[in-house]
């Protein structure tokens, strides 16, 4: 059960991707700095959380989970740490993918040669 | 009677059918590949809150493995094979961020070490995170308003 709602709700977020860049012709960039934003933001009204119960992995693998994680990072540390939080909360909960991501990609392009384009 | 078609209503009627079509199509496509990448990321936390991690831990080595496979599939040149069929589903899931890391940086290889592959690397991971930490300062912001009162 657990498996069909990640399934549904994930391909759900996914779907408003694909409708974004056929309808205004965000390139995938735009729509990545764009997921990102949106999920900070919809956890910030306290909308996203109720989503990530519900729909688990359907709701954090898509990059407004990545926002998610970051808003939930920037409340914890506010509350721990006070203003302070509001600079250190957003790296201290993002460092986990920035790490993986640079690491990984820094590896796979030293391994790896750049394909010609077809 | 039936209306036979000119030519021109024709070509209308194909335009005005066609975009759409091809917009549900993709969607279609998008669902199932964004669907399948969340569902294997479904799997992986499972996995890992069997071994004994809490969900949080548990999310965090999902991020982390999933950046790591679309590293390698997008090295592979695998990747952008599924993303060619598939559009948003690929872009959209954290794989799609691990992609859009690692194909720049690949393709400015010849350019040197530091200009080239570490520059490059923040290509798009640059403004997303830039901007994330912009958007996750400003809820902060908010939530530190919101604790003083």
């Amino acid at each position: 059960m657990d498996f069909l709602k990640a399934f549904i709700i994930g391909g759900l977020i996914c779907v408003v991707g694909q409708i974004l860049i056929d309808k205004t012709k965000l390139t995938p960039a735009r729509i990545l700095v764009t997921f990102v934003v949106l999920g900070v933001f919809l956890q910030l009204i306290r909308v996203y959380q109720p989503l990530v119960d519900f729909a688990g992995a359907g709701a954090t693998v898509p990059l407004t989970g990545f926002g998610y994680n970051l808003c939930k990072g920037v409340e914890k540390a506010v509350s721990e740490k006070g203003f302070l939080g509001i600079f250190t909360g957003g790296f201290t909960a993002s460092a986990a993918g920035i790490s993986a991501a640079l690491v990984f990609g820094f590896l796979v392009s030293i391994i790896f040669r750049s394909k010609p384009k077809k | 009677m039936k209306h036979e078609m000119t030519n021109q209503e024709y070509n209308e009627y194909i335009k005005k059918k066609t975009p759409n079509s091809k917009i549900f199509t993709n969607c279609i496509k998008a669902f199932i590949a964004g669907g399948i990448i969340c569902v294997i990321g479904q799997c992986i936390t499972a996995l890992m809150k069997k071994w004994g991690l809490n969900q949080e831990d548990a999310g965090t080595y999902t991020s982390i493995i999933l950046v790591f496979l679309g590293a390698l599939l997008t090295g592979l040149d695998i990747y952008p094979r599924i993303a060619k069929f598939a559009g948003a589903g690929t872009v959209v899931p954290i794989t799609g961020f691990a992609n859009s890391v690692v194909s720049p940086a690949l393709e400015a290889k010849t350019e040197g070490m530091v200009l080239g592959t570490g520059a490059k690397i923040f290509t798009i991971a640059g403004p997303v995170i830039l901007y994330g930490i912009l958007a996750s300062w400003l809820a902060g912001i908010v939530y530190w308003i919101i604790s003083l009162f």
